[in-house]
């Protein structure tokens, strides 16, 4: 059967009444009658027990008998990780954070039955106290604009009735039926999208090389081994709204001429992974994907490969070798994939973010997305923010945003009242950037201006206690076991920056060490394979760059002055000392002495920096400097 | 079921037959390049990957044992030896990094008195790192088996790994 | 074929599309230095010696793998250049030991080259890990010390896509990579043939033949003992390249009197006992194609291949002749015939040969060959161990004066001289079964299409009435696949000669470093030669071997024949 645009409408209108409550307008003057409950199944909610949540709120609700009345809906991602477990309550869009499994009673009693919002588990402002009653008055949510991240949330991920409630596969229908392939790669094109992988090459390009390779058959693979740790907005869009991406596959195989694709998603995501497959058959048994898709003759197979547990893979020569079943080990290019990729067929691979956009920029068209970000780095991104930071989550701004932007009006500020100190952008092939660059445009060019990457996406924030010699050894450390161990400067390379930063956190630097750090930086980004050696130096030069006198406090002066590095810490006991004895009877190498009763002293020439006094003491009377 | 979300079926002193691997390969005689997920499935009967269901698979499919080999050396996911009945694995990641998840896991070290990468004698734990779950907002995480925890603090160890038998 | 034009230096090169920026470069007389490159094999571009500036791309290129573009500026001499090349070798290096000086691979090193000419002069990161590894003696032919791996790959790429034994596949990742063979066991406990192309290509010590030199020395140093050496064919052609001369020169004459320098008792030649080899199987091959025997039949002399034989199709051995590879004939009839005629206890000798060719230290430990009642051949060295042996006598091989072979059993014919190239034992054979099947002393005798370093070359031969259908294979690759058509019925051959290494024994596992096929193209080359030039041409026209057969063995096949010169196989479990 040939699907067109209007029986799609058709399609739309009647499953549009099962999610209506969430797109409407809500008229707050009645008390209504019925109500859409929606609880984040995301991964970070899961874990902090939405699932019990959710068995609690119907069990109360059948012991109400308002089951029919209540329509509770497991979604993906709401994004406000920190606050999880999440739920949403329409209409009125009631936003309710940190819900505990016995507040199920209380929120069906107060709230579904007597219209009275449950109001100790709203949202309250840490900056003016006040609560939010809805997510719309959520600081966190407030400069977000979500394209990529529409239905996260909002529509249960394993029906796709609801997925074609909001508006999808409109955009694929519309590319089968009314354009040419040459036209939605012109679209893409015009729309500015650049890989939201990492690199940002401009995605419509991409499509074109594959494109006009010829090949009896080719390939579309959609790269979703997020690896970079600080990153999980591509896990959340494949929990949430795992449609949006298999559209836009569908829609770029298409467009290259591609029958066949593979999802590669990361071995650490089951859930993305069992949502993946659910949305797969769905689609297949729908006629969106499958043989002779709409009866138009062409086919469009998806296939699901996990990962097994290498970063390398995310770079897609690599990727493509994990598929084909062998070692994950990147490949010089030319040949690029587009002409010669999975099996030596042409190949295009895009992340999953990337593909989530595509749909968009069919339906509403490239000038539309123009309107967001900035004219070389159009659109949006999703920031995955972690670290010392208030509101940790996902949040999805328009490019050109700045960064202070991001992490004080969306990320809710520093934990705990600190100091910041700076943010890391870009994961393993990114930079630390300091305060100085708050105020920088967040767009590709102007990253790569100053020494970072766009990246995945990952945004960790740092405050005073990190040490940023310490982040860089984080950094190093991980590319370094990461490497695939291919080629000379990245496996060897990576090898001795480590060590040489691993003896400048524990004291042992010298002041040539910076240097040989710097000529070794050089020439590993020169010298190396593929993209994981050749930015891997990047944490490493941006904190050189931008935090040299905390390298050479640790190098000239043995100190940490982030009080992180343990073994550049001295254990002093203070005046508070009450002489019970303990510490120096839990000592390890017995450098504590004093009587009894008396104030103790530690032998700092002898100590080794354990700090089981430190922890141990009752009388918090050991500081450490 | 995910690959990597089933437990084994032959978790107790059953031991998987050889015609389980048969059933595997069958599954992807057709299928070009399906080494990686072969050897997932393998590795979901067994726990780990015996050196005789390598040999197996490398006899049966054509690949050669020292290809074999290489891919699952290559790969973290995969492991030669015997592992505990119940997975630790602490997240070593940047988000949890500065969150303290390093305190995390020297903490699970203590308490189990192994090393990350070890198994406990009585193969109830195997403990091991990851360099990121994707749940960096509920930094500091560790996982158990497929249970996620987050916000993880030292004192809370000894009550999660309580639950694990 | 189209050409683009670039330029590299700022010289405009032509190369044709498809060209690599290196293989640009070196048709026009740049050189780039390389570590993991081999002309043989595949690029990897793994190691990153060959980087280049190059036009659009943003960190500098692998020349061994980028393709040449038209209009393409490449630099290869810069100060960026240089410096990422001489960190490569510093890097390779600080993971390396430095005990060169008594590495086996002092002087043929290529990192050790490498490391001179990038001028890297100090070990700017000698307090950093070093990896420990195994090492590996399990076996009689090749020792792997992975400390001196430098992971270039080039033994697993021979092993898979020439050789297609994969015995070897790079192990863990990052900085815990190593080459290994599977759950990193001896190669006396996998499916290793013991060719010894990994060894012939590794750029460092990390794999190399076992040395038996000091077992030669005892024995020459013990006057108790008679010592005697049989040189294989393609020796002659290769040795010269051990002591400076230029690839495919002959030094038979020079090899001699440098042998009976050493202080060997007597010197023979291999070439005799491969003419002995022809007429036994020759006549075994006629046997079985008039008799109804197991066809195809398929030569034995090269114990690689016959390693894989047992390893791989265990089912096809009585595919194989029977007759005895000519080391292993030789040395029969010297501790039986050899020892009668001099009246020589056979307890005293010493048998020792020297051979292109490190399986044949573990052929000459087979117990099948002991037909003597002692091991038959005690001791092989590889042409490169001789080699050594002939620097360390201090041996003034351009000057030294040529002499002949030691009497009788010194003397083999062109046919035999072949045998050391592709398609030799093949001919060889021909040269006398033709004349035998047309009973006429044939005058046009050379087979040109089983000639060359194709992998697989095949040709029907009329021979009379008789159309003969012959394949030629070299390599195991070629091999294997060779023997699955035997196996599944499609070779419809009546012989076929198998030699375990890329252009037969001048390609050999123990020949002289480096190499390639432009130098294998010069040794066979040389080899055809000393056919050209020979006074006798076929086998069974040797007069020693007709001596041979008048005086102990009467005739091909007798019962004294099966007894000593011909032998069993069986299947090996590895």
């Amino acid at each position: 059967m040939m699907i067109t645009a209007e029986k799609l409408k058709e399609m739309q209108d009647v499953y549009k009444t099962a999610v209506s409550l969430r797109l409407e307008k809500n008229d707050r003057n009645e008390q209504p009658t019925v109500f859409d409950v929606l609880i984040c199944g995301g991964t970070g909610c899961k874990s902090s027990g939405s699932k019990e949540i959710q068995r609690q709120l119907e069990y109360e609700l059948a012991a109400r008998g308002m089951l029919d009345k209540v329509h509770v809906v497991q979604t993906g991602c709401h994004g406000f990780c920190e606050n999880g477990p999440l739920m949403i309550i329409y209409p009125g869009q009631f936003f309710y954070c940190r819900v505990k499994p016995d507040d199920a009673g209380e929120i069906v009693e107060s709230h579904l039955c007597n219209g009275r919002p449950v109001e100790r588990l709203l949202y309250y402002d840490p900056v003016d106290g006040k609560p939010a009653l809805t997510a719309a008055d959520v600081s966190f949510y407030k400069k977000q604009k979500r394209i990529v991240l529409e239905h996260c949330g909002r529509i249960d991920p394993e029906k796709i009735e609801e997925y074609i409630a909001v508006g999808g596969y409109a955009a694929l229908v519309k590319a089968l039926t009314e354009m040419t392939q040459d036209k939605v790669i012109e679209e893409v094109i015009d729309s500015g999208l650049r890989g939201r992988g990492g690199a940002g090459f401009p995605t419509g390009k991409k499509w074109s090389f594959a494109k006009n390779a010829e090949s009896d058959k080719k390939y579309i693979i959609c790269n979703a081994d997020e690896g970079d740790p600080g990153a999980f907005m591509d896990r959340s869009v494949l929990e949430g709204d795992p449609h949006r991406v298999l559209e836009g596959m569908a829609i770029a195989a298409y467009a290259i001429g591609a029958d066949e694709g593979y999802i590669y998603v990361r071995a650490e995501y089951p859930l993305a992974v069992q949502r993946l497959k659910i949305a797969i058959q769905q689609a297949e048994e729908r006629g969106f994907l499958g043989k002779n898709i709409f009866g138009s003759g062409k086919d469009i197979m998806l296939h699901i490969k996990e990962g097994a547990g290498a970063f390398v893979c995310g770079e897609e020569t690599a990727l493509i070798a994990s598929i084909e079943g062998r070692r994950g080990m990147p490949r010089p290019r030319p040949p690029f994939p587009a002409n010669e990729g999975l099996w030596g067929k042409p190949t295009n691979n895009n992340n999953v973010e990337t593909y989530a956009n595509v749909a968009q920029i069919i339906n509403k068209g490239a000038a539309w997305y123009r309107h967001f970000g900035t004219a070389e780095s159009p659109g949006t991104k999703v920031f995955a923010l972690t670290g010392k930071i208030n509101h940790t989550g996902l949040a999805e701004v328009p490019m050109g945003i700045t960064m202070r932007e991001i992490i004080y009006d969306i990320g809710g500020g520093i934990l705990d009242g600190k100091k910041f100190k700076a943010v890391q952008i870009g994961g393993p092939s990114g930079a630390c950037l300091p305060e100085e660059l708050l105020d920088l445009p967040v767009t590709y060019d102007s990253l790569t201006e100053v020494g970072a990457m766009m990246g995945s996406g990952g945004l960790v924030v740092m405050d005073e206690t990190t040490c940023m010699v310490d982040v860089a050894k984080f950094f190093i450390n991980f590319t370094q076991s990461e490497s695939c161990g291919q080629c000379t400067p990245c496996r060897e390379g990576t090898k001795r920056m480590l060590e040489i930063l691993t003896r400048i956190t524990e004291g042992g630097g010298s002041e040539s060490d910076l240097e040989l750090l710097e000529i070794l930086a050089r020439n590993i980004k020169q010298a190396s394979l593929c993209g994981l050696g050749q930015t891997a130096p990047n944490p490493v030069l941006s904190t050189i760059k931008y935090f040299r006198d905390e390298y050479e406090a640790h190098i000239k002066e043995k100190h940490c002055p982030a009080g992180a590095c343990e073994s550049l810490a001295s254990y002093i006991i203070t005046d508070a000392c009450k002489g019970c004895g303990l510490c120096a009877r839990n000592c390890p190498v017995h450098v504590i002495t004093g009587k009894v009763k008396e104030k103790h002293c530690i032998d700092q020439e002898r100590c080794i920096k354990c700090g089981t006094c430190y922890t141990n003491c009752p009388f918090d009377a050991i500081i450490k400097e | 079921m995910s690959l990597v979300e089933k437990k084994s079926a032959y978790r107790d002193d059953s031991v998987p037959k050889q015609s389980c691997i048969d059933e595997i390969l069958n599954t992807y005689k057709d299928e070009k390049g399906a080494l990686i997920p072969i050897l997932q499935h393998t590795q979901n009967l067994f726990n780990y990957l015996p050196k005789s269901a390598l040999l197996y698979i490398a006899d049966k499919t054509d690949i050669p044992i020292s290809t074999i080999y290489g891919v699952v050396t290559f790969y973290s996911q995969f492991h030669l030896q015997p592992r505990g009945r119940n997975i630790i694995c602490v997240c070593q990641g940047t988000a949890c990094h500065v969150r303290g998840g390093k305190i995390i896991l020297n903490a699970v070290e203590k308490e189990l008195g192994i090393k990350a990468g070890h198994t406990t004698e009585n193969l109830r734990f195997t403990l091991e790192t990851i360099a990121c779950l994707g749940a960096c907002g509920l930094a500091p995480v560790m996982k158990v088996n497929e249970d996620t925890h987050g916000r993880m603090t030292e004192e809370e160890i000894a009550k999660v790994l309580a639950q694990y038998k | 074929m189209k050409t683009v034009s670039l330029t590299i230096n700022g010289i405009v090169v032509k190369a044709p599309q498809g060209f690599s920026i290196l293989e640009a470069a070196r048709s026009a007389g740049i050189y780039i230095p390389t570590l993991c490159y081999h002309p043989d094999l595949v690029p990897e571009g793994a190691c990153r010696m060959c980087i280049v500036e190059g036009s659009g791309a943003k960190t500098l290129v692998a020349s061994c793998m980028y393709p040449v573009e038209e209009g393409m500026i490449v630099k290869t001499n810069t100060a960026k250049v240089r410096e990422a090349r001489r960190m490569v070798i510093e890097l390779l290096l600080a993971n390396h030991p430095k005990n060169c000086l008594t590495c086996r691979k002092n002087g043929d090193c290529e990192l050790q080259t490498m490391a001179a000419d990038m001028g890297v002069r100090t070990h700017r990161f000698d307090w950093g890990e070093r990896k420990i590894h195994t090492f590996d003696a399990s076996n009689p032919c090749l020792v792997r010390d992975q400390e001196k791996c430098i992971l270039c790959g080039r033994c697993i790429r021979v092993c898979r896509d020439i050789q297609q034994m994969n015995v070897y596949s790079f192990a863990n990742r990052g900085f815990n990579s190593i080459v290994s063979t599977a759950f990193e066991q001896d190669l006396s406990k996998v499916a290793c043939t013991y060719c010894g192309q990994c060894a012939s290509l590794c750029p460092t010590g990390a794999i190399v033949e076992k040395d038996d030199t000091e077992r030669v020395w005892e024995a020459i140093n013990d006057p108790g003992k008679v010592v005697v050496v049989q040189v294989a064919p393609s020796v002659r052609v290769a040795l010269g390249e051990e002591m400076g001369m230029e690839a495919g020169s002959i030094v038979t004459g020079k090899m001699v009197a440098a042998l009976r320098n050493l202080g060997f008792d007597k010197v023979f030649d291999t070439n005799f006992s491969a003419d002995l080899t022809i007429m036994e199987e020759g006549y075994e091959f006629l046997d079985r194609l008039t008799k109804g025997g197991v066809l195809p039949m398929i030569t034995s002399c090269s114990p690689g291949w016959v390693n894989m034989c047992e390893l791989k199709y265990p089912d096809l051995l009585n595919h194989l002749s029977t007759a005895k590879s000519p080391q292993g004939m030789f040395g029969t009839v010297i501790k039986t015939y050899f020892a009668h005629q001099a009246e020589i206890d056979p307890a005293h000798i010493v048998s020792v040969s020297v051979m292109p060719c490190t399986a044949k230290k573990a052929e000459c430990v087979r117990p099948q060959l002991r037909d003597s009642g002692y091991q038959d051949v005690d001791i092989v060295i590889t042409t490169r161990e001789l080699g050594r042996m002939l620097r360390e006598a201090g041996i003034d091989f351009r000057s030294i004066r040529s002499v002949d072979f030691d009497s009788p059993l010194g003397y083999g014919t062109g046919a035999g001289a072949i045998f050391g190239s592709s398609g030799g034992v093949m001919e060889a054979a021909l040269r006398t079964v033709a004349d035998i099947v047309t009973g006429q002393d044939l005058w046009d005798i050379e087979y040109t299409e089983v000639r060359g370093l194709d992998r697989t070359k095949e040709a029907q031969i009329q021979m009379g009435d008789k159309e003969i259908r012959i394949a030629v294979c070299n390599s195991l690759g070629a091999a294997q696949k060779m023997m699955d058509r035997v196996r599944n019925g499609t070779a419809s051959y009546h012989f076929i000669e198998i030699m375990a290494c890329p252009g037969g024994c001048i390609g050999g596992g123990g020949q002289p470093v480096p190499t390639n096929m432009d130098i294998k193209k010069k040794r066979a080359e040389a080899l055809y030669k000393i056919d050209e030039y020979s006074q006798f041409r076929k086998s069974h026209e040797n007069p020693d071997i007709k001596t041979i057969y008048k005086e102990w063995l009467e005739q091909p096949l007798s019962k004294k024949s099966h007894q000593y010169l011909h032998t069993t196989y069986g299947r090996q479990k590895r």
